[in-house]
């Protein structure tokens, strides 16, 4: 085989059973992502590697070999098991991006239970809805969060334990209790449970077009396919120092956060800071990254700063770079060739998926702006929205759909099949997007076929922004869009209609957006509000947000003979 | 610390520093790279700076490093304040 190997050769002859063989699994035997992300890695004579370099925004660093990831994941799992978790049980992770993040998403995937990650920015509302349907039984957090979770817990019976994991000295209250990963007596031997197949692993929550979030149940099979991504897609090999820059609360940063580069016997970098361009690339020039993970919203705040502020730095040991969460603008393409020297390669998937499922692979030409091709073992086509069919028509757009049957996809919604299964069309998962496919098979992506806010590479539902609006003692009615923006794609802009007695100002705007921020999180914050007499509505009296979309993006409404006259 | 430094960190405090979060906020804290205010939350900075200081801020003024510090965001509005003076 060429390298790196031409998409042809890969396609041809390929089955998932090559991730099988790879990471030693036998079908039908036990398989847990916790003991397959750092014991085995040891069992192979990596024990003494490092695992992770973590480094936090004043320059702290900390290092992990393999054998201490493996190590202090059986120390948090063994902490776990004595506090009563069961396997099957859910643990929420709720942290920024310090260590015990990583390798605790281990520690609990070693008991059986099922990770619960969750984005450390997002508030108490989005805390309540997420940590409530799941019925969460723990939850580790650190003592700048657990004020949220002090606020919500009343509400929270199934909530046993609040773990916290810098308590210091720090007053506890009722079900807290502290673990410091560092200062546990470290436990070398545990007995990983032994989940299977088709074991719940981690549930990731993601937001819909209605409703609220919903929890992606996913499974340890889904490594098989998290691995071999990581490895073919993101071009892992052996000695390559890799940073994937997002946050473990959201599924890249636990696809190829963890689980794609531990999996893989791959050092990886962390750094716990927001987005500074001189800090990030001083970060990648210290580290000597060879390849980044990173997504289009980072990109374009770098291009802001401009190319000379790249190249001030030696960033000679980048060999690849890839991006995830929203379509990468050819403008971006060009402008990372010029500052880096390489183009990043954009690449396709979603919570649901659990990995990437079409991408530009290295070696591939780029097309600039398209998605790229369906990785090998992911039959991917558009589908007519009328018929669900194949469209077979190059250039014409249609709904992104997936055969199902790829190792890492979801299993099923939390407590919601009948969502789960409103996926499913005439044999195909709808992914919720729209797309054309050209005369070479590039995909082309054109847009969210539903109401759902893609801001940053991050989905933000309606619902949940409009009930928390609601909220506001001077909101009667309010519907959330997107709206473009040069740098996140889409934000979050509310319209709203004010109750008796309230009038529209600037003060009324700040402390509405303030209240979804801290209610929400700072990515469902209107970044703008604009205030109306009233919504458009079908002759039912429901909200059509499309017509509001489809102002801000200047897109022209379509038929309106179901809108009330007024 | 004269009185824009002062409002200007009082309001990071009071809306972005999380309750548990005991970092003492000088003049020079990071606050975007040090996770205090995200890149989204930038905007209702901004809007309180806007309204406050009678400003306006240009999209390509506003930035994570304009938003770095407490003393970058005082740079920030005293150089508008000073554009609105020229302009008036």
């Amino acid at each position: 085989m060429t390298y790196p190997p031409a998409y042809q050769e890969l396609t041809t002859k390929f089955e998932w059973a090559i991730g099988e063989r790879e990471l030693g699994y036998k079908p039908g035997g036990p398989i847990n992502i916790g003991a397959m992300c750092s014991d085995r890695l040891c069992n192979l004579g990596l024990a003494k590697k490092l695992a992770l370099l973590w480094e936090d925004y004043q320059g702290n660093e900390k290092r992990f070999t393999y054998d201490d990831i493996r190590v202090l994941s059986n120390t948090i799992a063994h902490f776990l098991c004595g506090l009563g978790i069961q396997p099957g049980e859910r643990v929420c992770l709720f942290m920024d991006r310090v260590p015990e993040l990583y390798i605790g998403f281990l520690g609990i995937l070693k008991t059986g239970a099922v990770a619960q990650p969750l984005f450390s920015a997002f508030g108490e509302e989005s805390l309540l809805v997420r940590l409530g349907d799941a019925e969460t039984s723990a939850i580790i957090t650190q003592k700048k969060h657990v004020h949220k979770v002090r606020q919500i817990r009343g509400h929270l019976p199934k909530l046993r334990h609040i773990i916290v994991v810098d308590a210091g000295g720090t007053p506890l209250q009722e079900r807290e209790v502290s673990f410091q990963m560092d200062q546990a007596p470290r436990v070398g031997q545990f007995p990983v449970y032994p989940t299977t197949a088709e074991s719940p692993s981690v549930l990731h929550y993601t937001s819909g077009t209605t409703g609220q979030p919903k929890g992606a149940q996913h499974v340890h099979y889904s490594i098989i396919s998290q691995y071999l991504t990581a490895k073919w897609v993101l071009d892992l090999r052996p000695d390559d120092i890799y940073w994937c820059n997002a946050d473990p609360g959201w599924v890249t940063g636990t696809s190829y956060g963890i689980i794609g580069p531990w999996s893989n016997g791959i050092t990886q970098v962390v750094l716990d800071s927001g987005f500074n361009a001189k800090r990030w690339c001083q970060f990648i020039e210290k580290c000597r990254v060879t390849v980044w993970y990173s997504a289009p919203t980072a990109i374009r705040l770098l291009m802001k700063e401009g190319e000379e502020a790249v190249r001030e730095h030696d960033l000679s040991s980048l060999r690849h770079l890839a991006s995830v969460g929203e379509p990468l603008n050819p403008e971006a393409v060009a402008w990372s060739q010029r500052a880096f020297g390489k183009p990043f390669h954009d690449t396709f998937w979603q919570t649901e998926t659990g990995c990437i499922v079409i991408s530009n692979l290295p070696g591939m030409p780029i097309k600039p702006g398209s998605m790229g091709k369906p990785f090998p073992g992911i039959t991917a086509t558009v589908l007519d929205p009328k018929t669900y069919e194949p469209l077979n028509q190059p250039g014409v757009a249609g709904l992104i759909a997936l055969r199902p049957g790829w190792p890492s996809q979801v299993r099923t919604y939390w407590n919601n099949e009948a969502g789960f299964k409103a996926k499913f069309k005439n044999g195909w998962y709808l992914c919720g997007d729209r797309a054309s496919i050209d005369p070479d098979g590039y995909f082309w992506f054109m847009g969210r076929d539903d109401d759902v806010i893609n801001t940053g590479g991050h989905l933000v539902g309606p619902f949940e922004v409009e009930s928390a609006l609601l909220g506001c003692p001077a909101v009667a009615e309010s519907a959330a869009v997107a709206k473009p923006d040069p740098v996140n794609m889409e934000v979050v802009k509310a319209y709203v209609s004010l109750k008796p007695g309230f009038k529209p100002s600037d003060d009324l705007e700040l402390e509405i957006m303030n209240h979804i921020r801290r209610r929400l999180s700072p990515l469902a914050m209107p970044q703008e509000i604009e205030f109306v007499d009233c919504l458009p509505k079908t002759r039912s009296g429901k909200i059509v947000r499309r017509i509001l979309r489809c102002k801000e993006f200047n897109e022209p409404v379509g038929d309106l003979s179901t809108i009330m006259d007024d | 610390m004269d009185e824009l430094t002062k409002v200007v960190r009082d309001y990071v405090i009071r809306e972005y520093l999380e309750e548990g979060d005991d970092r003492e906020i000088t003049e020079t804290t990071p606050l975007i790279s040090g996770g205090i205010v995200d890149s989204f939350s930038m905007v209702s900075l901004r809007r309180f700076l806007e309204k406050k200081y009678s400003i306006h801020i240009p999209d390509d003024a506003a930035t994570p490093q304009a938003f770095d510090t407490v003393k970058s965001i005082v740079a920030l509005v005293r150089r508008f304040q000073n554009a609105e003076l020229k302009s008036a």
